[in-house]
């Protein structure tokens, strides 16, 4: 698969965290195909099982001041920047205390307060959102990296060419991260892309390329965390390929027609989950028993989730209009034929979820009141 | 006030909001070293830099995108696309994310992003360059769209965009780059959204016209006066989201007859919707059906002998007016 040389381990506790979120995730997303199943959960339901290592490996090679967005398979983003799985689930449930109050469901997951930047559902939509944030790091002289993870699928999209050529030109920090799962929907890579090796498809946009096993969570961490430093310290974007597999179809409605059941037990043999946790163990980080209580942790915690969810309520009718647009002094409303004013007034208040995007406008407004206005500078020239 | 051209305050309102606020920044094809595929940034660039004024690739999806992902972290970018037909290349951006995003993440992130572009025939540039596409926008719930009409309009309006929360489509038209007219002083002069302009005032008939259509609305009040003794009332909305219907409304209630102009193709268009909400709402007051006049249903032709007949001319409103009162003269205008 790759010539990854052998990694060595992270401090005892952050092993162990990686294992403990990895598991987390893993039976967050069973948990949800179960409920999916009892039609707990409406619409399409995507799961990251057989890529927990490729998604905790690179989010735990950030600093919690970068940013992280992805797709439409984004639970587990969400959980490793550490939203409540709570949270997560109830917007898996449509109910209010969902991440997004059960606007956006599995697809558009968010919290900005976590700097979880998405959550999107257009194959390649994320990725010029990704040059955009970056744009804004570098503009206001902070260091901050963002790291934009998409599907292979996604690498033949116009945003892919379109939003590398412009990263590269105007030297954005960026990682640029393709999951490559093998599969664009139920088309096999090599059925979607002339190129397979996906790390060199960035190479004639000025993009550099690099790969990772990202069944391997060590890997996966070691390649980013590189990618991510010299991202920060050069100015200038990397495109890394993780090479993965998801283990359930494209979503909960997908028969599995175009792959064997061998290739699906081959990869895994390779399961990234038990593969860390034997790790640990022959390394002596971990034992039996403390395996064991990882995952009934794991367990204990979805179990609650759920619960939480369940308890939740649906949002009332009074709040569709809600969030349709921010209303303000120079513009108060009206702004739709169902939407009087009266209502729009009523729908406004200050909202507590504002207050994270509010942060950042306001680190922003005091970076450049400093006169950090570049620094390094933003390459426009360049 | 101060005499000046619609593309010099729509530049002078860019020139003042990026004096005012440093989070705003320009992007879009040829706005830098070449000044603007219209010259509205003219000399923007090197009054700011390539920090704020940034020429880009031609990828109108991305360039959206971009500044998307840039106003969701504290940026306030105005992204310029050359025409409105290309902006269809960054409907995803425009329709999938900078309209969904504030609603779809429960309200944790704003887009206060502007994306400025012209439209309208005149100029013989065919069907990829010349329609008027605003009510594709306006379709679109979480969209602001902006269709100003007058050079103190395009600046207070452009103002007022760049400092609201939302998404803004900012719709300019190329034929009134060129028009003069009186614009207010000061840094402040904003023109707030969903108040509709009264052109000119009338008791007779009114008529709404959409972004140019409101001086070719004026035109035609003019001859229906002289000519026909009929004072029309002209409105002209400046915005269509917010839609201050209000005005449209008491007009109508007062007049009791309304034609509509537009450049845009007629089905589904601005005046389809206008009146649509007109009959809802004010079906008792009207003494006639409510009259359309729209840009012909074809894509635009070169030629010029076609693509005059194939968008809006005072003669086709002065008409339309005239049948509200049962009366009718012959246009020889393509409908």
């Amino acid at each position: 698969m790759t010539d990854s040389p052998q990694r060595s381990l992270p401090p005892p506790d952050q092993a162990r965290e990686w294992l403990e979120t990895m598991t987390l995730i893993r039976r967050f997303e069973e948990r949800a195909g179960e409920m999916y199943a009892r039609a707990k959960i409406g619409g399409f339901l995507h799961l990251s099982i057989g890529e927990e290592a490729t998604i905790v490996g690179s989010a735990r090679a950030l600093r919690e001041e970068d940013y992280l967005i992805s797709t439409y398979r984004s639970h587990g983003h969400a959980l490793v920047r550490g939203t409540p799985p709570e949270n997560v689930m109830a917007e898996l449930f449509g109910r209010v205390d969902g991440c997004c109050h059960g606007r956006g469901g599995s697809m558009h997951i968010f919290d900005a307060s976590r700097r979880f930047m998405g959550g999107y559902g257009i194959v390649g939509g994320n990725l010029p959102i990704a040059a955009g944030i970056a744009l804004a790091s570098d503009y206001s002289g902070r260091d901050e990296v963002t790291l934009c993870t998409f599907g292979d699928g996604a690498s033949n999209q116009g945003t892919f060419g379109e939003t590398l050529n412009l990263a590269a030109l105007w030297r954005l920090p960026v990682v640029f991260m393709v999951t490559n799962n093998q599969f664009g929907m139920g088309t096999s890579l090599s059925r979607h892309s002339a190129v397979t090796d996906l790390r060199r498809k960035g190479e004639s946009l000025g993009v550099p390329g690099m790969r990772c096993d990202g069944m391997d969570v060590l890997d996966t961490h070691a390649v980013v965390s590189a990618a991510v430093e010299q991202v920060r310290a050069e100015r200038r974007p990397v495109l890394i390929e993780a090479i993965t597999y998801r283990f359930r179809g494209h979503s909960m409605a997908d028969p599995e027609s175009y792959r064997s059941k061998d290739e699906v037990a081959a990869w895994r043999e390779r399961d990234p989950v038990p593969s860390f946790g034997k790790v640990l163990l022959d390394a002596g980080v971990v034992d039996e028993s403390s395996l064991a209580e990882i995952d009934a942790a794991a367990m204990a915690r979805i179990d609650a989730a759920v619960t939480f969810a369940e308890g939740s309520p649906f949002p009332d009718a009074g709040s569709l209009y809600d969030d349709v647009y921010v209303l303000g002094e120079s513009s108060r409303g009206w702004y739709s034929v169902e939407t009087t004013e009266e209502r729009s007034a009523g729908a406004e208040g200050e909202d507590p979820t504002h207050a994270a995007n509010d942060e950042i406008s306001q680190q922003l407004t005091s970076a450049l009141a400093a006169g950090e206005d570049g620094g390094e500078p933003s390459g426009a020239a360049g | 006030m101060a005499e000046m051209r619609y593309r010099e305050a729509l530049g002078a309102a860019l020139r003042e909001e990026l004096r005012r606020d440093e989070r705003v920044v320009l992007m879009g094809e040829d706005i830098g070293v070449f000044g603007g595929a219209f010259k509205v940034t003219e000399g923007l660039l090197d009054e700011f830099g390539e920090k704020r004024v940034r020429d880009t690739p031609i990828s109108e999806n991305t360039i959206v995108g971009v500044g998307v992902g840039a106003a969701m972290t504290g940026l306030r970018p105005v992204v310029e696309l050359m025409t409105i037909n290309f902006a269809l290349l960054a409907f995803d951006q425009i329709v999938n994310h900078a309209a969904h995003i504030h609603y779809m993440f429960g309200g944790q992130a704003r887009v206060p992003l502007v994306v400025r572009m012209p439209q309208g025939a005149g100029h013989q540039l065919g069907p990829t360059h010349s329609h008027c596409l605003e009510a594709m926008f306006l379709q679109v719930p979480g969209l602001l769209v902006a269709v100003p009409s007058t050079p103190a309009d395009a600046k207070g309006m452009l103002k007022t965009a760049i400092r609201d929360e939302n998404p803004v489509i900012f719709i300019e038209h190329e034929s009134l780059y060129g028009v003069r007219g009186e614009v207010p002083d000061g840094e402040d002069e904003l023109v707030r959204f969903g108040v509709a302009r009264i052109a000119r005032e009338g008791s007779d008939v009114t008529i709404v016209g959409i972004s140019r259509m409101a001086q070719t609305a004026e035109r035609a009040a003019a001859t229906l006066s002289a000519e026909h003794g009929i004072e029309a009332e002209v409105i002209d909305p400046r915005t269509l989201r917010p839609l201050d219907l209000d005005t449209i409304l008491a007009s109508v209630r007062r007049t009791n007859r309304c034609v509509i102009v537009e450049e845009g193709w007629p089905h589904g268009g601005v005046g389809a919707n206008l009146a649509a909400l007109i009959g809802e709402q004010a079906f008792d007051d009207l003494d006639a059906p409510v009259q359309r006049v729209t840009g012909a249903d074809v894509p635009m032709p070169y030629s010029k002998p076609l693509e005059d007949i194939a968008y809006p001319h005072e003669p086709q409103v002065v008409a339309a007016a005239l049948t509200t009162f049962g009366r009718s003269v012959p246009t020889g205008a393509a409908r």
